[in-house]
C-alpha cells in the first residue's frame, strides 16, 4: 500500500462536497438528482477504503446495499421528475412550490 | 504504479464531479457522472473490492447512467437549455458552506490516527468472499432489498403510467387549481 487510506478518504470528502455543492447551486431536478449519486459514491469510496484498512468485508456490503437502493431511489426519483414534467412543463425545483409554507 | 493510478483516477473523479455541477447541458452532467463511476471502480480496484467494482460499472455505468441519459432526452428535447440561474445571493452562500463542510470533513480526516492497514489475502473482495458475507450475516438485509426492489419497480411502474384519457372527475379538477394559483 504505497497510497495512504487517508487519500481515499479525503478524494471520498471532496467528492461528497462537490454533490453538496450541486445540490445548493443548481435548481434542475436532474442535475440535483446526478449531485445526490455523487454524493452516494463518495460514501461508496469511503466503505470501500475502510474495509480495506479493517480487512473487513462489511464495508463492501455495505456498497452492495448502498447500489440496491440507489437504484431504486434513481428509477422512482426519475418516474416522479417525469410526472411533474408532464403536469408542470417544468423540472426546475424553484417553479415546483405547491406544498410552500 | 499505484500512485500513478490512484492520481490519474483521483484527477478523473475530481474532473468529472465538477463537470456534473458545472456543465450547462444535463448531457455533459451525465456523462460527467459517467467518468466519475468509472474512476471509482478504478480506485474499487486499488482497494482490492474486486466484485465492487464490477458491480459499479454494470449498475452505475451501465444502467442508471444510461437511465439518466433516457430522462434527459425524453425532456430537454421539450425543455431546451437550462434555466438561468435565480439564486442570487445564494450562490456565494453555497460556495462558503461547501468549503466550511469540506474543511471539517478533511479535519477530521486529518485527525485520524491512520493506523496500520490489514494485510489481507487474494481472495479479498472477490464475488465469492463478498456472497459468503452476504449470504450469511447479511440473509435479512438482502431479502429485505429484493422487497425494496420490487416495490420500487412497482412504484415506477405507477407514477409513470400515463393518465387515463377521460378520468372521472373527483374534487376539484386540476384546470381549476391551475387558475386559481395564478
Amino acid at each position: 500500500m504505497t497510497v495512504p487510506i487517508g487519500a481515499y478518504l479525503a478524494l471520498g470528502a471532496l467528492l461528497f462536497v462537490l454533490g453538496v455543492a450541486g445540490v445548493l447551486l443548481r435548481r434542475s431536478a436532474l442535475i440535483v438528482f446526478m449531485s445526490i449519486e455523487l454524493m452516494l459514491n463518495a460514501v461508496n469510496l469511503t466503505f470501500v477504503a475502510f474495509a480495506r484498512q479493517l480487512g473487513r468485508l462489511e464495508g463492501q456490503v455495505a456498497v452492495f446495499f448502498v447500489l440496491v437502493v440507489a437504484a431504486v431511489e434513481v428509477v422512482v426519483g426519475l418516474a416522479i421528475i417525469i410526472a411533474i414534467f408532464r403536469t408542470r412543463s417544468t423540472i426546475d425545483l424553484d417553479d415546483v412550490d405547491l406544498l410552500r409554507g | 504504479m499505484e500512485l500513478v493510478i490512484f492520481v490519474l483516477a483521483a484527477v478523473g473523479a475530481i474532473a468529472g464531479g465538477v463537470g456534473i455541477i458545472a456543465s450547462r447541458s444535463p448531457v455533459r452532467s451525465a456523462l460527467s457522472l459517467l467518468l466519475v463511476l468509472g474512476c471509482l471502480a478504478a480506485l474499487s480496484l486499488l482497494l482490492a473490492a474486486q466484485f465492487i467494482a464490477a458491480l459499479q460499472i454494470i449498475i452505475y455505468a451501465g444502467a442508471i447512467v444510461i437511465l439518466f441519459l433516457f430522462v434527459v432526452m425524453l425532456l430537454h428535447a421539450h425543455s431546451g437549455e437550462t434555466p438561468p440561474n435565480r439564486l442570487g445571493w445564494l450562490t456565494p452562500a453555497g460556495i462558503v458552506l461547501g468549503g466550511v463542510l469540506l474543511a471539517v470533513l478533511l479535519r477530521t480526516v486529518g485527525a485520524g490516527d491512520g493506523g496500520g492497514v490489514a494485510s489481507v489475502g487474494a481472495e479479498f473482495g472477490t464475488a465469492e468472499a463478498v456472497g459468503q458475507t452476504l449470504f450469511t450475516t447479511f440473509m435479512l438485509p438482502f431479502e429485505a432489498a429484493s422487497v425494496l426492489l420490487l416495490v420500487g419497480i412497482i412504484a415506477a411502474v405507477i407514477i409513470g403510467r400515463p393518465e387515463p384519457a377521460s378520468p372521472k372527475p373527483t374534487g376539484t379538477p386540476r384546470q381549476v387549481v391551475e387558475v386559481s394559483r395564478r
